[in-house]
């Protein structure tokens, strides 16, 4: 497995010099170096020689990909592409042209997005396997029919509704939890609890018509019906030989975005005003902010990859009969 | 069991129950309890705080950098420039702030003999004498700490010390010093040095003297070198007194001595902030400023809340004894005499979004709040003389409304150097003249801007020396002046003038066609396509056929800079309030075409730019005002901007916030701020008291649901099949 890993490893190198080149050239065809310097620089009063200082200040005085006027390496060397890119590679972004630590900053934010997304996850997770195998339990009942209708109305509504209307009762109406906000420890729990209900809720009509699509799947196998021959309880059936086997496929899906969690959640964080990860590339990218933009573009990609690699790897968790090679 | 004990031990069951149903029904109805939906944590009693937010992060915090009203609203509490404008007194006033009097201006000639100033073109340089007060201090800050033999502490940082550091707070020792003349000069150092890339730098080194050898000086200097480099213009004169020397005469000059631009900064600040691996913990003088205002910036997470405490080193200053007529009877002078600032901490939270922020300002979680579209009819109804008033519902809660024209202007514009729209002939005037007359902005105000604006009549907004109101203030070549008020030429005048003009009703003679005209906008976005129908039915009132072409910021920009645009809409924001500060987006040598200036119409009258010339350099006064009404004329006439709209700002206030006056002038109006933090937690609590009920009821439906369910199932499980 080790090898595997590190051939895995290996590929995604080109994979993320790709994405890198093309995170640079979509942008520089968008923006130039002086656009950026404009926008960093305000509406009033820009002359052109606070352009070319602020682009020479912050390294984009260079040429974008090839430097003609430099000999040998130094054609490569002396380029925007490779300023701004080599330290990625050894996970250091630098300073945004803004002039904050970028590293920093992603350390600082992307707590506050995984203790939005971590728990809306699990609970998530939870909350839709128990609903799917309701369903399953009370098959080819009024209360499946219904939870299926149910399922099919909360997939057809909108997550902005579910927040905005999530805010309203809980918080305006009944005034129970915050309408938005955020704290430190566990003070931050009060301003949490809405937003991973929401979470849920608007999660709760796919996953579960998916988890039960599992389950149905599972139920109709001969070692479901030698369980229930044996004299099991049908709750018994459902959740030591259904669940356990239908773990698969729910486990490969979960694994997938954990590493993603860390990136936040851009519209949730907006409307609680979480300072967490969601909005940090978004909001880069309207202040033409380059560093910011190729950071978390790789950083994305990074987790991607990382996602990938764990997926495949917990194949062989879960099932014995899957060897990497 | 008798029959007497069994009555007693039911009439005991009984009364518990009844107890138990209206502990509950108490419970969740009618108890009075700790809103559960306070965002905040308990403030001790006696500490008076402020809620505020912001929406977006403000981008610097360096007094030489910033320059958006964002940033102002942070910065504006922390540094003191010399001067501030009077809080009450209208029209705005200038008056000392840390100076003990207003600036003592010198004139001199090319001899360098002294003038009177009052012929300005004899002018070669005017000297700003500026004294401030003795025994200001600096805002707590470890980079005045010192140790016992008077060596700074934190200025030669060890990797130890680093590591042991992520933020301000992690420096123990917090000193301070008197606040001196030199740190002024110091600022005006920094305004100057190029990599601080300050943004009125290109303003600067045309009116400092020295100021742009000094920037070439400095190119490649480290920072720390600034205290010691002299720069010619600017010096300390003494200890609490230094010198502005000015090229030629600028009378707006003072008005920049009110701007944070030109507030002190300690050079220990930057000797400190400079040090290698503070800024790897965005740790930076743009992040936590170091000042000597009413407060000082004690948390500082942009992504999250931003709070400003009160400083305690302030000097004294007091609430202003004197305003205007009817600031008395308003309450305004409640406060006259008593020490600033009133409210000790104030808590700035982002708030990205209008619904929760709206939602929150209604439970009293904010104290102020502005009124977005969605909220407008929900705050503000209008009267059936147009006046604005409050909903019931806000009336109801006690809520307070505040509006002001602001001194801003938004425009169309045409490109002066296009062949269609551009030119000065007497037919391409009628033609803009026309077009003028058929943009109907009180219907655009009445429909984009729920009324909140006023057409402008011309280029300077109200509050602007100069601006007139009533009959004379009107732009004749697209008002009437009909029983008493001014009223919109009709279409049929902008037709006739499209026929002069050589576009008899709307057809182009050199096409036999409708005559098509570009407008640019970087507004590409589903919520301006109304907006930009609206434009194009304008134009369709005089035959022309408007061609939308919508772009992104970048190319916008590139297109006025490269003068490729015919008509676009852009806006001014008053910097001060002097008619200099508008009339110049108009003055030939501004062009954005020719010299990058701010002039993106690219207009040039060389009658208007010789009296511009003149008006600039004068102090007001009837002849000032006699050349600002003929400039004002020449610009109606030639019409190079539609004079769009002077916007009016709607605020909303709680019953608990007091000293509410609008000043658009002034940014650091939070120290005149009073709070009643007593009535507020009062309303808090009287509006968020939490209700329990409809959990209940939810938990019983779903109960009621899933029962029969479960008892088919246990029965199915029970059944046997035999």
């Amino acid at each position: 497995m080790i090898q595997y890993i590190i051939r895995r490893v290996a590929y995604a190198i080109p994979l993320l010099l790709a994405v890198n080149i093309l995170t640079f050239i979509l942008f520089f065809v968008v923006n130039s170096p002086d656009d950026m310097a404009r926008m960093q620089l305000g509406q009033k009063h820009v002359t052109e020689q606070a352009i070319n200082n602020w682009k020479h200040q912050h390294g984009y005085d260079l040429p974008l990909l090839w430097n003609a006027e430099k000999s040998g390496l130094e054609k490569l060397r002396q380029t925007i592409f490779y300023q701004k890119s080599i330290g990625l590679f050894l996970f250091d972004f630098g300073i945004s042209d803004s002039g904050r630590n970028i590293g920093h900053d992603i350390s600082e934010r992307m707590w506050p997005s995984l203790a939005l997304a971590l728990p809306s996850l699990i609970v998530g997770l939870l909350v839709n396997i128990t609903v799917a195998l309701m369903m399953v339990l009370f098959r080819n009942s009024y209360l499946e029919f219904g939870t299926i209708v149910l399922c099919v109305i909360l997939m057809s509504i909108s997550s902005l509704f579910y927040i905005i209307g999530g805010q309203f009762v809980f918080g305006k109406l009944l005034k129970l939890v915050p309408i938005s906000g955020y704290d430190s420890g566990l003070s931050a729990i009060k301003f949490l609890l809405l937003p991973i209900i929401i979470s849920v809720i608007s999660g709760l009509g796919s996953g579960a018509r998916w988890y039960r699509t599992l389950f149905l799947e599972e139920v109709e196998k001969d070692y479901v019906r030698t369980a229930r021959a044996k004299g099991l309880s049908e709750v018994q059936v459902l959740f030591r030989h259904v669940l356990r086997n239908a773990m698969i496929p729910i486990l490969t899906g979960v694994v997938v975005v954990l590493p993603l969690l860390f990136m936040g959640s851009l519209i949730m964080e907006s409307f609680f005003s979480i300072p967490g990860l969601g909005s940090y590339t978004i909001d880069a990218i309207n202040r033409q902010d380059f560093a910011i933009v190729r950071s978390m573009v790789f950083l994305g990609s990074v987790l991607y990859i990382l996602g990938l690699l764990m997926t495949d790897i917990s194949y062989t968790l879960v099932d014995p009969r899957v060897r990497l090679s | 069991m008798t029959h007497q004990m069994m009555s007693s031990f039911l009439s005991v069951k009984m009364r518990i129950q009844a107890w138990f149903f209206y502990s509950i029904l108490f419970f969740l109805t009618g108890c009075e309890m700790a809103p559960l939906n306070n965002p905040y944590r308990e403030v001790p009693p006696g500490v008076s705080v402020l809620y505020s937010s912001f929406a977006e992060r403000p981008k610097h915090l360096d007094p030489a950098k910033a320059y958006s009203s964002n940033e102002y609203t942070f910065i504006a509490q922390i540094y003191e420039p010399p001067l501030q404008y009077h809080y009450l007194k209208r029209p705005y006033q200038l008056i000392p702030l840390t100076a003990t009097e207003m600036p003592t201006v010198t004139y001199y000639n090319q001899q360098g003999q002294v003038i009177d100033g009052k012929d300005a073109g004899q002018v070669a340089y005017s000297d700003y004498l500026i004294r401030i007060k003795p025994g200001i201090q600096f805002q707590p800050h470890p980079a005045f700490s010192r140790d016992e033999q008077g060596r700074f502490l934190y200025h030669h940082l060890n990797a130890e010390q680093l590591d042991a550091t992520d933020a301000l707070d992690d420096f123990e020792q917090r000193g301070s010093r008197e606040l001196v003349a030199e740190d002024y000069v110091y600022q005006i150092k920094r305004l100057a040095y190029p990599k601080i890339q300050s943004p009125i730098a290109g303003v600067m080194r045309n009116y400092i003297a020295g100021f742009a050898a000094f920037a070439n000086a400095m190119k490649d200097q480290p920072i720390t070198t600034l205290k010691a480099m002299p720069l010619e213009g600017v010096k300390a004169t003494g200890r609490y007194q230094y010198r502005i020397r000015i090229k030629g005469k600028y009378p707006q000059f003072k008005f920049w001595l009110a701007m944070p631009f030109f507030a002190p900064m300690p050079w220990e600040a930057d000797a400190f902030y400079a040090q290698p691996g503070l800024i790897d913990k965005n740790i930076t003088l743009d992040w936590y400023p170091v000042g000597t205002g009413p407060y000082y910036l004690t948390e500082n997470n942009p992504n999250r809340r931003m709070v400003l405490t009160k400083n305690p080193h302030f000097h004294d200053e007091f609430y202003p004894r004197t305003g205007e007529a009817g600031d008395k009877q308003n309450g305004l002078l409640a406060d006259a005499g008593k020490k600033l600032p009133f409210i000790d901490r104030v808590v700035y939270v982002l708030e990205k979004e209008n619904i929760p922020y709206w939602n929150k300002f209604l439970q009293g979680y904010y104290d102020a709040s502005g009124i977005a579209s969605d909220s407008f009819d929900q705050a503000v109804q209008f009267t059936g003389a147009g006046d604005a008033r409050l909903t019931p519902m806000m009336r109801e809660k006690g809520i307070q409304l505040q509006t002001a024209v602001t001194t801003s202007v938004f425009y169309l514009g045409f490109n002066m150097l296009d062949k269609v729209v551009g030119g000065y002939s007497e037919q391409k005037q009628k033609l803009r003249q026309a077009i003028s007359i058929a943009l109907n902005y009180e219907e655009y105000i009445a429909i984009f801007m729920n009324g909140r604006g006023m057409p402008a009549q011309g280029v300077l907004p109200p509050g602007i020396y100069g601006y007139q109101d009533g009959r004379a203030g009107i732009d004749p070549f697209v008002y009437d002046w009909v029983a008493g008020k001014p009223k919109r030429k009709s279409i049929a005048v902008a037709k006739r003038l499209m026929a002069e003009a050589g576009y008899p009703n709307g057809i182009d003679p050199a096409t036999g066609e409708a005559l098509t005209l570009y407008f640019d906008t970087a507004s590409a976005s589903v919520d301006e396509r109304s907006r930009m129908n609206w434009f194009r039915k304008q134009f369709a009132r005089l035959g022309i056929k408007l061609i939308i072409r919508a772009t992104d910021y970048n190319r916008f920009q590139q297109k006025m800079r490269q003068g490729s645009g015919q008509l676009f809409t852009w806006g001014w924001n008053a910097d001060y309030p002097d008619p200099e500060n508008f009339f110049f987006l108009l003055y030939g040598p501004n062009s954005k075409v020719k010299n990058g200036g701010e002039n993106a119409v690219n207009y040039e009258n060389p009658e208007y730019d010789r009296l511009f010339e003149i008006m600039r350099n004068m102090d007001n006064g009837p002849e000032r005002l006699a050349i600002i009404q003929q400039m004002q004329h020449i610009l109606r006439r030639d019409a190079p901007w539609v004079f769009g709209v002077n916007p009016k700002s709607f605020s909303l206030f709680h019953s608990w916030y007091k000293n509410i006056k609008p000043n658009l002038m002034a940014n650091n109006r939070l120290k005149y701020t009073r709070i009643e933090p007593d009535l507020r937690t009062q309303k808090r609590y009287q509006w968020n008291q939490p209700v329990f009920w409809p959990l209940l009821l939810i938990a019983a439906v779903l109960a009621i649901a899933v029962y029969p369910a479960v008892r088919a199932y246990r029965r199915r499980l029970q059944e046997t099949i035999i």
